[in-house]
């Protein structure tokens, strides 16, 4: 036990002496934060638009007016004839347009169906799909009023679903996306630090002289995790600060239980880090092993950006086999659902269970002799 | 009694034999030196009597405990030191002897105690919270050294200590390692430096992994009994070396600095009938008998073992 001592206080002193590390482990976990919570969220905003009104009368101007104060788009052009449109999308100067007819006007007073078109860029399917159910809805509730003022619709279908929307009412997308990010910013740091751990003294050569000491294993490893763990634990305060305080996401869940799962899932990215560690050579090696075999299946299988349920049922279980999933529903649920251990002890005890295979993977991984 | 005992040591690396079948005993107090080109299996065997390394066959007791069974009993009585530089360059001289010391175990007065003599060994006093990188290699040699032996352990282990280093440090590092053999440890060094062999009590010379000769600097000297070296200095030693190999009175000739070592097959050839011989093919030469260096041992050994 006092060796493991020496080895933390070693560490420690080297950490110190590295104004590196004082960047990764402090400054780019909120630089991430920050720029990702601006950056990664589904919500379309003021989509350029440009407009076709053929008709030019009251209704019409009405119509579009609604449009641009809706705040999701935003009307950059008028044009007169349908032909413009052309050069507008081509360009990228809109990503929609919008055509009134000749007519429209007379028709809707008429109280005859009116049909005004619509025209999208669908390279960018997701957001794409997101501002047609904007303007479908926009186009709707319009619809709705119109028929309301001028008293000849139906003021009431005969069924109707009332909605409600538990959790996030305002179906933003950065209450999801934050605690998302913070799950992602601590594996990527913690993943990457600890990866370096073994294989710098590889390098150095210091760990050959570590192997002729009477230094057992578990004490080199135990050693090695406890700064890195602790200064993880600092970037999960620093980070849940950052997403309460700055994003203004709610945490209804307990605090308690949302730093005690954070400790569960460093176990998980700094055994993973180790492990790499152990079967990388170089610092180098250990680097593109972390990004391109851990990290980046990581990102994409954890429902972190494309849900799981829409994968191909070959791919779905593979998702068991990344502690990102576990430690993503426990935080949405902890953040959002405000729940606690009673729902989420599965996801707890899979990541738990994860953590401790990888870390005794690391120390067998770790000989002092070698074969 | 032995400190190192080696019996029929092998490893093997796949199809290739990195060390073949080497047997040899080191005694307690002695300094035993492994002499060998690069790649000849040197720092292999040393690997192994430490315990970082799994022998393919044969064993290797070290302080009476069998290395292939218990290496890390093993690693609490000694101390190793390797060609790499083996102290974290980012602590201060003195953490670096406290981790050291940690490791090992030390602590109170005895780590006191230890430390002072490492600092004084290493001739570091003063300079305790020296970043470790920042000084020169003679003194990272040292120290390293200092830290592989604070737990005063009865054997060490040293993978060319002195590669890298000035001359001045190497001789004071061989004074060190003299100092500690005198005080009752069994050291065991390996080397390319033929120099340095001469500090050793008994030196080990190994080619291909195979013990190729073995004995005192005085006893390997004695393949040469019979067989006198001429030093010959002319002003054209490549024209000379010529020459000298069609004569039949030579076996074998080598360049040596400036001038040309011939190797007699018969210690009746007066040194003055070779200057003669050379003299009438026009060059000037001075011949005279040397005794011969470590270093026509090796050149001979190697030759003959390959």
């Amino acid at each position: 036990m006092r060796r493991v001592r020496h080895m933390m206080r070693k560490e420690f002193l080297e950490l110190r002496r590295d104004p590196r590390l004082f960047g990764i482990v402090l400054i780019a976990p909120l630089l991430q934060l920050m720029m990702l919570g601006y950056a990664a969220t589904t919500d379309v905003r003021d989509v350029p638009m440009v407009v076709v009104d053929e008709d030019r009368s009251a209704l019409s101007r009405d119509l579009i007016a609604r449009f641009d104060a809706s705040g999701n788009f935003l009307v950059v052009d008028s044009v007169s004839s349908v032909a413009e449109i052309d050069r507008y999308l081509d360009e990228g100067r809109a990503w929609m347009a919008l055509t009134i007819p000749a007519g429209y006007g007379e028709r809707v007073r008429a109280g005859g169906g009116a049909a005004v078109q619509v025209i999208a860029d669908g390279t960018d399917a997701n957001s794409t799909n997101v501002a047609l159910g904007y303007a479908g809805a926009l186009v709707a509730s319009y619809a709705r009023a119109l028929a309301a003022s001028t008293g000849r619709g139906r003021a009431t279908p005969l069924v109707g679903a009332d909605i409600r929307v538990w959790f996030n009412p305002s179906l933003e997308s950065r209450p999801f996306m934050i605690p998302g990010i913070l799950a992602l910013v601590l594996l990527v740091v913690c993943t990457t630090l600890s990866s370096m751990a073994i294989v710098r003294e590889k390098e150095l050569g210091t760990l050959e002289q570590l192997n002729v000491t009477p230094l057992a294993r578990w004490e080199l490893i135990v050693g090695k995790l406890v700064p890195y763990a602790l200064l993880g634990m600092v970037d999960v305060l620093l980070v849940v600060g950052v997403a309460v305080g700055w994003f203004e996401v709610p945490l209804r869940g307990s605090f308690a239980l949302l730093f005690g799962m954070s400790l569960v899932y460093l176990l998980t990215a700094l055994g993973l880090g180790l492990f790499v560690s152990t079967i990388s050579r170089t610092q180098q090696q250990a680097m593109m092993t972390t990004a391109f075999f851990f990290l980046l299946p990581m990102v994409f299988l954890s429902g972190f950006v494309f849900p799981i349920e829409n994968m191909p049922r070959v791919i779905q279980p593979i998702t068991y086999a990344i502690p990102l999933r576990y430690f993503l529903i426990i935080l949405r649920g902890i953040f959002l659902k405000g729940i606690g251990l009673d729902v989420l002890w599965p996801q707890a005890a899979a990541l738990l269970a994860w953590g401790l295979a990888i870390l005794t993977l690391a120390t067998l991984r770790s000989t002092k002799r070698l074969a | 009694m032995n400190t190192i005992e080696v019996r029929h040591l092998t490893r093997r690396f796949g199809a290739f034999v990195a060390v073949d079948d080497l047997t040899f005993d080191v005694g307690q107090g002695e300094i035993f030196g492994f002499l060998g080109a690069n790649g000849a299996g040197k720092s292999t065997t040393i690997r192994m009597l430490c315990g970082l390394l799994r022998p393919s066959s044969g064993t290797a007791r070290v302080g009476g405990i069998d290395v292939g069974s218990d290496p890390e009993a093993v690693k609490r009585r000694i101390g190793y030191m390797s060609q790499r530089f083996s102290l974290y360059e980012k602590l201060t001289v003195d953490q670096n002897i406290a981790f050291f010391g940690g490791i090992y175990g030390l602590s109170g007065d005895r780590l006191a105690a230890r430390r002072a003599f490492a600092l004084e060994m290493a001739g570091l006093r003063g300079r305790e919270g020296a970043l470790t990188g920042e000084l020169a290699a003679g003194w990272r040699q040292r120290l390293s050294l200092g830290c592989a032996i604070l737990h005063e352990p009865p054997i060490v282990f040293l993978d060319e200590p002195t590669g890298g280093v000035d001359p001045l440090s190497r001789r004071r590092f061989w004074r060190l390692i003299d100092e500690l053999a005198r005080g009752g440890t069994t050291v065991l060094v390996t080397t390319h430096y033929l120099d340095e062999a001469e500090h050793c009590h008994r030196v080990a010379i190994i080619q291909a992994g195979r013990l190729a000769a073995l004995g005192t600097v005085p006893e390997l000297k004695q393949v040469f009994a019979g067989r006198p070296i001429l030093e010959i200095r002319a002003p054209r030693p490549v024209d000379a070396m010529r020459l000298l190999d069609t004569l039949p009175e030579v076996e074998k000739t080598s360049v040596f600095g400036t001038a040309v070592h011939a190797v007699l097959r018969s210690a009746e050839t007066p040194p003055g009938e070779v200057a003669a011989r050379l003299g009438s093919a026009g060059i000037a030469a001075e011949c005279r008998v040397v005794a011969p260096s470590l270093e026509d041992v090796f050149l001979d050994v190697v030759e003959r073992s390959a």
